[in-house]
């Protein structure tokens, strides 16, 4: 049980997002072939294949340093739309992580990835229930704020933000999508789970799976 | 002179459009294709797009032309990491890509500001093709 999470468990995390998007590859490409684009699975892959090819060139480096160079390679190499958007979580986790290059606590971490999703919802518009990455980052956020609250430990933190984030992936499904590709269908993107929400869902769950 | 930076998914779109506006006006016109993730593959690419800002960048500043989607999101993303000096300099026009960026062109050809550009750009909505 621990409070905090320290600079090799988010490298083990980082390692931990690319097997996970590898091994649902299909799986994300097929969500989106239904209502989008097809290829988010493809784009995601060959972002974090990249961003783990460059493991050895940030691995020693500043947990503020480790994220940015994650930034800037999804942000050149993933291609969709989730490469700025996935890029600018880790871009604004790297600035809200400046003062603390070997270890974050849970309060740290929450703080990060509170300032990612902003920045998401700063760029690209989307509110919850768009059918996005959003519908999943801040109710499961929202969660992690209330365990905080109760004193938790990371670890129970975690396991209860991942089970809120599988719920709101399911709860994508009925939605009309207002952002992305998938809106220019309009009631036709109604039955099926949002692919980027998707995505975030794997993020967390890696998150999840380092912390004690 | 304003200098323009053309971005879609398709490389090979940005490419025909940089090859249709210099056909009008030569090499009057810092234009730079920055569409795609890469020449052949389908995407946009923040570094790719702001090599390209970069590229054609003075003081009289830089339109972006943008298509849908993470052409618009990758453009702003760029735009925040441009030096600070810079940013206000470089707008994200809301025009239709062709259309936008043929006019921009000529517009930028004779000297044009920033907004006057972008203004004749954005213009391109309203235009009555069946006249």
């Amino acid at each position: 049980m621990s409070n905090n999470i320290n600079k090799s468990q988010i490298l083990q995390w980082i390692k931990a997002v690319s097997e996970t998007i590898k091994e649902n590859k299909d799986y994300l490409t097929d969500l989106d072939a239904a209502i989008g684009d097809a290829d988010h699975g493809i784009n995601m892959e060959r972002g974090f294949s990249k961003v783990l090819e460059k493991f050895d060139s940030y691995k020693d480096k500043p947990i503020s340093d480790i994220f940015k160079a994650i930034a800037m390679t999804l942000m050149s190499t993933v291609g969709g739309a989730s490469g700025p958007l996935y890029g600018r979580i880790f871009r604004k986790m790297s600035v809200a992580t400046k003062d603390t290059p070997d270890s974050l606590t849970s309060e740290e971490l929450y703080q990060a990835l509170k300032d990612g999703i902003d920045g998401v919802m700063e760029i690209g518009g989307a509110k919850v229930g768009d059918k996005t990455m959003v519908d999943v980052w801040v109710p499961a956020l929202e969660v992690f704020r209330n365990e905080l609250g109760n004193g938790s430990d990371l670890k129970t933190i975690m396991e209860k933000v991942v089970s809120e984030a599988d719920k709101q992936v399911e709860a994508t499904i009925p939605l009309v999508a207002r952002k992305g590709r998938a809106s220019y269908l309009g009631e036709r993107s109604a039955g099926h789970q949002d692919p980027g929400a998707t995505s975030s869902d794997l993020i967390l769950k890696a998150l999840a799976s380092v912390v004690e | 002179m304003v200098g323009l930076v053309l971005i879609s998914h398709s490389r090979k779109i940005t490419d025909g459009i940089k090859e249709l506006v210099e056909q009008m006006v030569a090499d009057k016109v810092k234009v730079v294709s920055a569409g795609g993730l890469d020449e052949s593959t389908l995407g946009t690419s923040v570094e790719g797009i702001l090599n390209g800002i970069n590229s054609v960048y003075d003081e009289s500043g830089v339109l972006l032309l943008v298509d849908l989607g993470s052409a618009v999101l990758s453009a702003k993303e760029a735009i925040e990491f441009l030096d600070e000096s810079k940013q206000n300099n470089v707008v994200i026009s809301n025009a239709p890509l062709v259309e936008g960026s043929f006019i921009a062109a000529i517009e930028a050809s004779t000297g044009k500001t920033l907004v006057e550009v972008n203004n004749a750009a954005e213009g391109t909505k309203e235009l009555n093709k069946l006249g």
